[in-house]
């Protein structure tokens, strides 16, 4: 430690240079961070899910409904303590850019099961009274700049028509995972507006078990009830069924993953450059160090200290700019990654890869410097 | 008088290792470069090149997916019955109206995914010129026989020639595959809408498409149908009905990969500064010399920056090289207009790998002006005092 300001001393010498570097180190570790981020974000539904709650839906695809009457008999099989039910709606807000999701949801049960969903005693009445009202995330009251009383006009999509809903409750996540750019509205409006033939269908009912360990048997001792009928269902944990629908993203984790290595396979090679031309140039001087009695041990750390100092300082501003910046701006991508915030497992991510950029792009010229020979380099003129 | 290239060849062939270093990290920027555009281009074209434009599709008013219309029997042939529509060689409307939905199957590496199963005509291949049968044969209409996209034969379990695949509660056998040239029907099952319509209890269909006899036609067609008192519909060109399903997630893909390319621009501009920072001030004397033997300036400013350059182009040459390979690549992701899969391949087009080259050589020119300025700076006297 007592060497610190020699190190600190080698790299103010040339400040330009280490400037150079540490904005270089820092640039890979920001846009790892963007990226991991990028996939993390993607993932946050899978950390808001519960253990204890399942999603029944249609056994081919999410297309096709669930018969009402199927409430009944869910609720009676043995272990499940609580139930509630919706649709995906799937409706257009002026423009098709300004992606959310929309919920027709059976508000009566909706907070029974979804307790992460927090919103005031008197919004939550206010909402629960209006049959055309519905509730907010605080994320799309904030990007809309919708306000309770506002009426927010929806074009159905699945189910044709204008409809419009005044906002009676704007809600908040339980905790930083939840996703607060939904549009809940009753089910029950949905459903008297629809035709004959399309009434009293539901999308996906969600349960509440007992405990976590019931999941398997509950699943299939539901999926055995219905297994012969015309709509079969299928039934899996709440994660389960996110990670579903994560995977239809596809491959983006794997190019994201490609991109980022490249990215800092590419600042590595450039800071392994710097790092070895900045010990060239030096050659004689670490030979009279040598000469003074510094052991090759001391040089290599030295050297590789040095290499660490600016990874190091390099990761935390990458990592630092990252977490404020995607903190300030609120950055949705365009409604696809609507839980867009740093995690603190990828900053601590960033740094480790930064000490590891630091130990790798040092270990060459740490390992030339420890390696020479005074006379040899004491006989060159620089 | 210009200094001889060869100066600037030489010089980038004596170090080496520098030299390969800051090309190859100048490449990769490329390479990054080149791959996002590679990535965003295959998605838009899959989507884009699926339409075709003298076809005009019809859906559900309101509906940006075929999966959220519905077209019942007495429009679809009211409008099969509109005079614009060309003829086939047959003498029918060369017209034909699908039945789409989305069917949950298991993936060759185990997970599942929501693949587009559509009913069709005789007609369906006769408006996709693009669609060749490659393997097999047609299927009967019919008979539980299916054809299957190049892409979902690829990637989706049990759709080989001869497997057969539970839909409906019935067994369909699985007797041709067929290439969509690189469509997003390519991940698609086609089978007899007769059929299909009474096997997945769908009274309605999804869409009807048509070619147009005249394309100055379509405003005509499109208003009258659009005002037609019967159904309420939305007539579109067929390539831009499929484009702007695509459009968000391409421009998506295009901003993530401009973002992440500029930024990571700047790395390596910072790390192509410092080479040649670094390769001037090793040769300040090489430079008091040149300036001594009476080359301007201006010459010794243009070398130093024709060598980063040099440099610079030397690595976006390995970043096109490493970046052909990945042209052809097949990936996946959710078409989110239709939640159906949509594979696609990346393609590398010859224009993508000149904007490569271009971005190469404009973060060689940026990182070696100021060096170069410094090096033409230089004072001879004090250049070859130094030691």
């Amino acid at each position: 430690m007592k060497y610190l300001r020699l190190v600190v001393a080698n790299l103010m010498r040339s400040k330009r240079r280490t400037f150079l570097t540490v904005f270089s180190i820092a640039v890979a570790l920001f846009l790892f961070c963007t990226l991991r981020t990028v996939i993390t974000s993607f993932e946050a539904s899978l950390r808001a899910s519960e253990a204890t709650r399942l999603v029944v839906r249609h056994g081919a695809s999410l297309v096709f409904p669930l018969p009402l009457s199927y409430k009944e008999r869910l609720a009676q099989v043995p272990g499940v303590t609580g139930i509630t039910y919706g649709n995906w709606f799937g409706g257009v807000y002026q423009d098709p850019k300004n992606q959310f999701a929309q919920f027709a949801m059976d508000v009566p049960t909706m907070f029974d099961l979804f307790p992460e969903t927090v919103v005031s005693a008197d919004q939550r009445r206010a909402f629960e009274a209006e049959r055309n009202s519905c509730l907010i995330g605080r994320g799309l009251a904030k990007k809309f700049g919708w306000k309770i009383g506002d009426t927010v006009p929806i074009i159905g999509t699945i189910y044709p028509g204008d409809w419009r809903f005044t906002v009676r409750g704007i809600y908040e996540g339980k905790t930083k995972d939840v996703d607060e750019n939904t549009l809940f509205f009753h089910w029950d409006y949905l459903n008297e507006s629809l035709p004959e033939g399309r009434k009293n269908y539901v999308g996906i009912y969600w349960l509440r078990i007992a405990s976590p360990s019931m999941a398997a048997a509950v699943s299939d001792r539901v999926d055995a009830m219905f297994q012969n009928s015309s709509q079969p269902t299928k039934t899996e944990t709440e994660k389960a069924f996110q990670a579903g629908f994560i995977s239809m993203i596809g491959n983006v984790q794997l190019l994201l993953t490609i991109i980022g290595s490249a990215i800092v396979f590419a600042i590595m090679l450039v800071t392994v450059n710097t790092m070895m031309m900045a010990a060239r140039e030096r050659t004689t001087e670490i030979a009279v160090l040598k000469t003074l009695g510094f052991s090759n041990g001391l040089i290599l750390r030295l050297v590789g200290g040095e290499a660490l100092l600016v990874s190091l300082l390099g990761g935390i501003l990458g990592c630092g700019l990252a977490a404020l910046i995607f903190h300030e701006v609120d950055f949705t991508g365009g409604g696809f990654f609507p839980n867009f915030r740093v995690l603190p497992e990828t900053i601590l991510a960033g740094l480790l890869l930064a000490m590891a950029m630091g130990i790798l792009s040092g270990l060459a010229p740490a390992l030339t410097a420890s390696r020479l020979k005074i006379a040899n380099a004491l006989r060159k003129v620089a | 008088m210009r200094i001889p290239l060869a100066y600037n060849i030489r010089n980038l062939a004596a170090r080496k290792v520098s030299t390969l270093l800051t090309a190859l990290g100048i490449g990769l920027v490329s390479w990054v470069f080149i791959f996002t555009l590679a990535l965003a281009g295959g998605f838009q074209s899959a989507l884009k090149d699926t339409g075709s434009r003298e076809n005009a599709i019809v859906v559900r008013n309101g509906s940006t997916a075929e999966l959220t219309s519905i077209i019942d029997r007495e429009s679809a042939a009211a409008i099969e019955s509109q005079p614009e529509i060309a003829r086939a060689t047959d003498g029918q409307p060369l017209a034909t109206h699908e039945l789409v939905v989305l069917w949950n199957l298991a993936r060759k590496n185990g997970t599942s995914t929501n693949v587009v199963v559509r009913g069709v005509t005789a007609k369906s291949f006769a408006l996709r010129p693009k669609v060749r049968l490659v393997q097999g044969r047609m299927f009967q209409p019919g008979l539980e026989e299916i054809v299957v996209g190049k892409l979902a034969n690829e990637r989706i379990a049990h759709c080989s020639i001869g497997d057969k695949i539970k839909l409906a509660g019935h067994q369909w056998v699985i007797v041709g595959v067929f290439d969509a040239g690189g469509t997003s029907f390519d991940s698609e099952i086609w089978g007899d809408v007769e059929l299909f319509m009474p096997v997945f209890d769908r009274p309605v269909y999804q869409s009807v498409t048509f070619r147009l006899d005249e394309p100055s036609h379509f405003a005509a067609i499109q208003k009258r149908l659009e005002a037609d008192p019967r159904m309420s519909v939305k007539a579109v060109h067929e390539d831009e009905f499929y484009a702007a399903q695509s459009a968000t997630l391409a421009a998506l893909l295009r901003g993530l990969g401009l973002f992440v390319t500029l930024i990571m621009a700047l790395g390596a501009i910072f790390g192509a500064l410092n080479t040649m920072y670094a390769a001037v001030g090793s040769r300040t004397k090489e430079i008091g010399t040149l300036l001594a033997l009476g080359f301007s300036r201006g010459a010794v400013l243009v070398s130093f920056l024709i060598e980063s350059v040099l440099l610079a182009l030397f690595g976006g040459l390995l970043g096109c090289l490493l970046a052909l390979p990945v042209n052809g690549m097949t990936t996946s992701t959710t078409n989110f207009a239709s939640f159906s899969e949509i594979a696609f391949r990346f393609q590398v087009t010859p224009q993508m790998l000149l904007f490569g080259m271009i971005f190469a050589a404009v973060m060689g020119a940026v990182g070696g002006f100021f060096p170069s300025r410094n090096a033409a700076k230089r004072v001879i006297v004090e250049a070859l005092r130094q030691v």
